[in-house]
């Protein structure tokens, strides 16, 4: 297992190289010399003296492979340089978005996993009942839903609604922005704190515990057919212990895989929910980094997104043998 | 075991003499493109998703016959909810929202099924070429698509979208050139497994040339999954573009996309919810017919899985 481990990071490192090295490139061939950005903007003439100024600053005025070089040795030393946009330390900027992405994130999944795996759960086990029948239109209209369009209809739904029909104040939930700074052991919010969260968390939520919804309850489909199901049967274990220990560990193999490959659609949908409800996170960050050519943030944040999801990806490979003793890590010709 | 190219094995099975779509009777030997027809048919959600498809296709093409205005007509009826001359309502600056979606139809089925197509090219080229010859060209192929599966998809679609620049066209360059990842996994895993086949020593050994054993010896039996994939990935395509006109690198106004018109409903959601109203439905019944129609032709291509 600890070779297998270490075979892993090591294959990660080029990896995440080339990744972010492929980033750093495509950035200097989009239109327009970053140095006049910094100075002066899109439109506007700026001053030579002040592009020169900003070109010493951010390392610009050298040629590109130098600059290449110059990046990476700053940030093996995890030295991620500073804002083009207002100056600010990169590594300050990730520390804070970071916190508030991870507080987001773990609702989510919290979420995804009660919800997607119960509700997934219950459908299997009550097949072609209606709360069957219900499970799996409302969770094929979710992943055919714009993330966006959702969250604006939660918004109006829970927020604007009750706002404009005077609801009692605690019914009404917040639409924007991050709202007091209250939180207990890091993520529960306390106070005023949960009516903004609520909003944005389902809505992060709400892709992937539709298809870990379908995956469960197709995974669990096949398991109740599996042969070791009906021998749990006729030794006579009760109903709950079948469906428990024999069932449930063997079906919730591909879901992790599901959560865990699924990373990459969680930042996507991560980028769309933080811009819609101004949740400053990472996501929403790196969306505003791109457009405002902001490279070293841009560069910055996603390496940091690129690690958690390498590092993601090996945990739920790990957990693999953790559900299912037969897999042996690191033997024969695993990948 | 793949059912492989329906045309293909369908005239294979009823031999060279015997017309296609021939004997209809209980045990007659029958294409196998119809007992596919057969199967999908009996799906009732692929069904309705193909009804609706069909329909909305009828839609884009006679889109100019359908819409009562053009996309850039202006009436002086700001943001009015739907009626009787504007069914859909018209928009903030007072063009027909029914037209505009009627055409976006055209829009968004283009968008949709060229970048799929591009994807697919891309996934098809890249996946058939590390799966068949394997060894040092297959670690190279996967190694770079480890490397583009790392980078967030998002930054990636913004980042060339913004060197593009931003149009309808060039949305679908951007998108089908990031979407060919998945799909190049796809390929190379059938064609790993396929490659080892008898039929493929024979045809080695009968000294066809690789690209002829590739292309027409491996890819038909590698299609359903190809197949299955690309129509799903239709619906996949259209939830991009509406993500990306969202975050403001996707097609730009007078275009009739949904995903932008959805994009610039946000805003009146309060006072004009039709905007967003209509262009988001016509988009998740676009979606879920693609979607359904995926699920129905993977249970109509392999029944075992059913």
């Amino acid at each position: 297992m600890p070779s297998y481990v270490i075979r892993r990071i090591l294959l990660l490192i080029p990896t995440v190289f080339f990744a972010i090295s492929f980033l750093f490139f495509l950035f200097f061939t989009l239109p327009g010399d970053p140095a006049n950005l910094i100075a002066g903007g899109f439109n506007r003439t700026p001053d030579p003296g002040v592009v020169q100024r900003a070109k010493e600053r951010y390392d610009l005025d050298k040629p590109l492979p130098v600059q290449f070089v110059h990046y990476w040795e700053r940030t093996l030393k995890w030295d991620l340089g500073e804002s083009y946009k207002n100056r600010r330390s990169v590594n300050d900027i990730l520390g804070e978005h970071a916190v508030n992405s991870l507080r987001l994130g773990i609702w989510a999944i919290l979420i995804e996993v009660v919800v997607g795996i119960g509700v997934g759960l219950i459908a299997a086990l009550r097949r072609y009942s209606l709360s069957d029948k219900i499970t799996t239109v409302v969770t094929a209209g979710m992943s055919a839903l714009p993330v966006f369009v959702l969250g604006f209809v939660l918004q109006y739904a829970f927020a604007v609604y009750p706002h404009k029909h005077a609801w009692p104040e605690w019914l009404t939930l917040r639409t924007q922005g991050l709202g007091p700074d209250s939180w207990a052991f890091f993520f529960i919010p306390t106070g005023e704190q949960w009516r903004y969260l609520i909003l944005p968390a389902v809505t992060l939520a709400s892709v992937s515990t539709a298809l870990a919804a379908r995956m469960m309850r197709g995974s669990m489909l096949e398991v109740l057919r599996a042969d070791y199901m009906r021998t749990a049967r006729a030794k006579g274990l009760d109903e709950r212990s079948i469906i428990v220990k024999h069932g449930l560990r063997n079906a919730l193999i591909p879901v992790v895989t599901l959560i865990g490959i699924d990373f990459g659609t969680v930042i996507g949908v991560a980028v769309l929910t933080e811009t819609v409800f101004s949740w400053p996170g990472l996501g929403s960050e790196i969306a505003s980094s791109v457009t405002s050519r902001d490279l070293p943030v841009l560069l910055g944040l996603t390496l940091t997104v690129v690690l958690a999801y390498a590092i993601i990806n090996l945990l739920v490979d790990l957990s693999y043998a953790f559900f299912d003793p037969r897999i042996r890590l690191g033997e024969g010709g695993e990948k | 075991m793949s059912l492989g190219d329906p045309q293909a094995a369908g005239s294979m099975v009823t031999g060279p003499g015997e017309p296609v779509g021939g004997g209809m009777d209980l045990g007659a030997v029958r294409p196998l493109r119809k007992d596919v027809w057969r199967r999908f048919r009996r799906n009732r959600m692929a069904m309705i998703g193909l009804v609706f498809l069909v329909f909305l296709v009828i839609v884009a093409v006679f889109a100019p016959l359908i819409a009562p205005y053009s996309i850039t007509q202006r009436v002086p009826l700001f943001r009015e909810g739907p009626s009787r001359d504007h069914l859909f309502g018209t928009d903030i600056i007072g063009r027909d929202l029914f037209s505009r979606v009627v055409y976006g139809a055209r829009v968004s089925l283009k968008i949709g099924i060229l970048a799929s197509v591009l994807s697919l090219a891309i996934g098809i080229l890249l996946g058939s070429t590390a799966g068949f010859f394997g060894g040092k060209l297959d670690t190279l192929i996967m190694r770079i698509t480890d490397i583009f599966l790392a980078i967030p998809y998002i930054v990636l679609a913004i980042a060339i979208a913004a060197i593009f620049g931003k149009s309808e066209n060039t949305i679908i360059l951007v998108i089908g050139l990031t979407g060919w990842l998945s799909i190049t996994r796809i390929v190379r895993a059938s064609f790993l497994s396929l490659t080892q086949q008898e039929y493929v020593e024979a045809a080695i050994a009968l000294g066809y040339s690789r690209t002829r054993i590739m292309f027409r010896h491996i890819l038909p039996n590698a299609l359903q999954p190809i197949i299955v994939y690309g129509t799903i990935s239709v619906g996949g395509v259209i939830l991009t573009e509406a993500a990306l006109s969202f975050l403001g690198v996707g097609p730009q106004d007078p275009t009739p996309a949904w995903g932008l018109m959805v994009a610039q409903g946000k805003g009146d959601l309060v006072n004009a919810s039709h905007l967003l109203f209509f262009p988001a439905a016509a988009i998740v019944l676009t979606v879920l017919s693609f979607v359904f129609i995926g699920d129905g032709l993977r249970d109509a291509l392999d029944p075992k899985l059913k």
